[in-house]
């Protein structure tokens, strides 16, 4: 977690708010946010991957067209993906 | 000197901004038509039409919008310039602030004009002197001549590494934009030579090394990124004798942040921007001629302010009348006067200070009514106190 | 720049061009001031901007001076004052700063003491000339404002006749063709020579 990250000072960081790191959104770890944490019955999943199009924090992952868990580092606990689930196969559990 | 001066030919000075911009060649100019500035557009786009230079210039619907695709082509890499007077600087001004704060180095040469209304389209500084808090550096220019200089000196200043702000050229509507004077041009290849090309730090068209423009920033890292602009701002002084000492080795002219006549030994003084300075020369040798020791200082760089190099011009300066061709409405005189009195403040030197808010809404400045700003010195140097602090040179009572 | 500029200006002259919109009064003023900085001399060539209508009683100024010009307000006592349209008298005041030696030329018919009596100036010089007229015959335009040029060269040396005609064949030929850089030529020295002073 970044919370206790040191903020930098006016000198260290590039110049009009730019951000030359494309993609740095990622370094941004939202998993402590959670209250409430996904978890998945495998037996029930049928891979529609509705979870994957709605979670608005990309964080379903996938492999070979395949639903294979979250990504709990940026996970918010939203819940979007429990409630989308047309075979109700996620949980939301308390952390 | 170099040897780069050909011989005068008569140009306006808007002509002779629109032969700057001829010369540079820069890669985008948007730009929106405007009173006293439109010659400026009317000249560029010929030059576009006849190929005369390979700008892609954007004619835009409003100034905001040509604020915007500035912001848009500089961000994007590109050498971008634009101008505009009054109105249309009033109607960039959500984007002008963002051009400064995003850090782009564009390049407009702003005719100043009276910011209705009731509506004038004459010569005043409340346009720019309204925007001098905009994150721009300003330049102000007493003739054509140093509008062309000073738009050619602008680019390298602005696009200077360690500056990389917008840059403001003004000169006076009409008195100097439509006046024809004779205008010595440099050779077009030596100012190519002098601006060189620009080599953006972090253009968005460079996909290879991808870079967000303008994000959201909040408590946590926006001051920071305001504390740059101002540190930024405060380089310029230090940078700036370098662009000056590299123009005048290739080009001859001197530039400084600050022009001085007869000051050196003179008791008065006054301070005025751009052409109102000229006409205070002729003034100052006629009372010269009487025995009185009068003198001229003209700030030609207003943003950042050159406080050390005006605190030194006044120091052994017993009284001083500062010409403001803006009213800034705070009921303490106009913006110059509320400066040079704020820059005096710390420095020990103490002389009696006047105000003359004069020349609104292109009013003519006659070199009768400098005489009464200098009549009016004496008698507080006499009196020991300034009667008046602010006062209204021409308008009638 | 800086303290070394000198701006002693003794030798300066300015010259109040009176007309009306569209009539040439601001190109003549400007002709006037490019002729002068073709010889070497310091100029300034403006018009005083209004609401700039065609038709509508208008000023435009010239200043040439051997040094540096500074100045950058309006001629408030000019040397010479040329009014292009006669019909102005009535309602402008052109005699307004013209002192003791300053010299006034009218386009008219009438004769200089006509004028002086029309608009009461009694010093000076007043010249007059039909350059309308010379334009109709020259140009076969009623363009008076070359021919009032040439009135004006006869009565002031900063520039010669014949720089200023030099300067039109440089500037005319290649916009106006052999012709009409002729007729402009030919209508500015007809006025020269057909100047009336009293």
């Amino acid at each position: 977690m970044h919370l206790a990250e040191k903020k930098k000072s006016w000198e260290e960081i590039p110049i009009g708010g730019l951000i030359l790191e494309a993609g740095n959104a990622k370094e941004y770890k939202t998993g402590g946010w959670r209250t409430f944490k996904p978890e998945k019955n495998d037996k029930k999943c049928i891979n529609c991957l509705f979870c994957w199009i709605y979670c608005p924090d990309s964080s379903i992952k996938v492999e070979d067209s395949k639903m294979v868990g979250f990504d709990y580092e940026h996970c918010k606990g939203c819940g979007i993906c429990a409630s989308v689930c047309p075979v109700k196969c996620i949980d939301m559990k308390k952390e | 000197m170099a040897q780069t001066k050909s011989k005068k030919i008569p140009l306006t000075g808007d002509q002779a901004v629109a032969t700057a911009m001829k010369q540079i060649d820069p890669d985008v100019v948007a730009v929106y038509p405007i009173t006293p500035q439109t010659e400026i557009v009317m000249y560029f786009a010929n030059y576009v039409a006849n190929g005369q230079v390979s700008t892609e210039m954007i004619p835009v619907e409003s100034e905001h919008s040509a604020m915007s695709a500035c912001v848009g082509a500089s961000a994007a890499g590109a050498r971008t310039m634009t101008a505009t007077s009054a109105n249309g600087l009033a109607l960039m001004w959500e984007i002008v602030y963002i051009a400064a704060s995003l850090r782009l180095p564009i390049i407009m040469p702003v005719v100043n004009r009276a910011l209705s209304g009731p509506i004038n389209i004459h010569c005043d500084h409340s346009d720019t002197m309204g925007a001098r808090d905009s994150g721009w550096i300003q330049i102000y220019c007493e003739s054509g001549q140093e509008a062309y200089e000073n738009t050619i000196l602008a680019v390298r200043i602005a696009e200077h590494k360690d500056i990389l702000l917008p840059v403001m050229v003004c000169q006076d509507g009409f008195i100097t934009s439509h006046a024809v004077e004779g205008v010595q041009l440099f050779e077009e290849n030596k100012v190519k030579e002098f601006v060189g090309e620009y080599k953006p730090a972090h253009p968005l068209l460079d996909v290879d090394n991808p870079v967000t423009y303008g994000p959201l920033d909040l408590q946590d890292y926006y001051f920071e990124h305001k504390r740059q602009q101002s540190e930024s701002m405060k380089g310029v002084l230090k940078i700036l004798p370098e662009l000056f000492k590299e123009f005048e080795k290739t080009f001859g002219t001197k530039y400084d942040f600050i022009d001085t006549y007869k000051l050196e030994d003179a008791d008065i003084a006054v301070i005025a921007l751009s052409s109102t300075a000229g006409t205070s020369r002729g003034v100052i040798d006629e009372l010269r001629g009487q025995g009185i020791k009068a003198g001229l200082l003209r700030p030609r760089v207003f943003r950042p302010f050159p406080r050390e190099k005006i605190l030194v011009a006044l120091k052994n300066i017993k009284a001083v009348a500062v010409l403001d061709r803006a009213e800034s409405f705070s009921a303490e005189g106009g913006p110059l006067y509320t400066e040079i009195k704020a820059a005096l403040y710390d420095s020990g030197i103490r002389p009696l200070v006047t105000n003359y808010i004069y020349g609104l809404g292109g009013r003519d400045i006659f070199p009768d009514d400098i005489k009464k700003a200098y009549f009016d010195l004496g008698v507080a140097l006499k009196n020991k106190k300034v009667s008046n602090p602010i006062n209204y040179l021409g308008s009638r009572e | 720049m800086g303290e070394s500029r000198v701006r002693v200006i003794m030798s300066m002259v300015e010259v109040a061009w009176h007309g009306r919109g569209g009539q040439g009064a601001k190109t003549a003023s400007q002709f006037l001031g490019e002729a002068a900085l073709d010889i070497g001399k310091y100029i300034q060539a403006f018009p005083e901007y209004g609401p700039e209508r065609a038709g509508a009683p208008m000023k435009a100024f010239t200043r040439i001076s051997d040094e540096p010009i500074y100045v950058h307000s309006s001629v408030r006592k000019p040397d010479v004052v040329i009014v292009i349209d006669p019909t102005l008298l009535g309602g402008v005041d052109v005699t307004e700063g013209l002192e003791d030696n300053g010299v006034l030329l009218v386009n008219t018919e009438k004769s200089p003491e006509d004028i002086r009596k029309i608009v009461n100036f009694k010093h000076g010089k007043v010249g007059t000339v039909d350059a309308t007229k010379i334009a109709l015959e020259t140009l076969k335009i009623p363009m008076p404002n070359m021919p009032m040029l040439g009135a004006f060269l006869k009565v002031n040396t900063i520039v010669s006749i014949d720089e200023v005609s030099e300067i039109v064949k440089a500037k005319f030929v290649k916009k106006l063709g052999e012709e009409k850089t002729k007729a402009n030529i030919e209508g500015i020295k007809r006025a020269y020579s057909e100047l009336r002073l009293g």
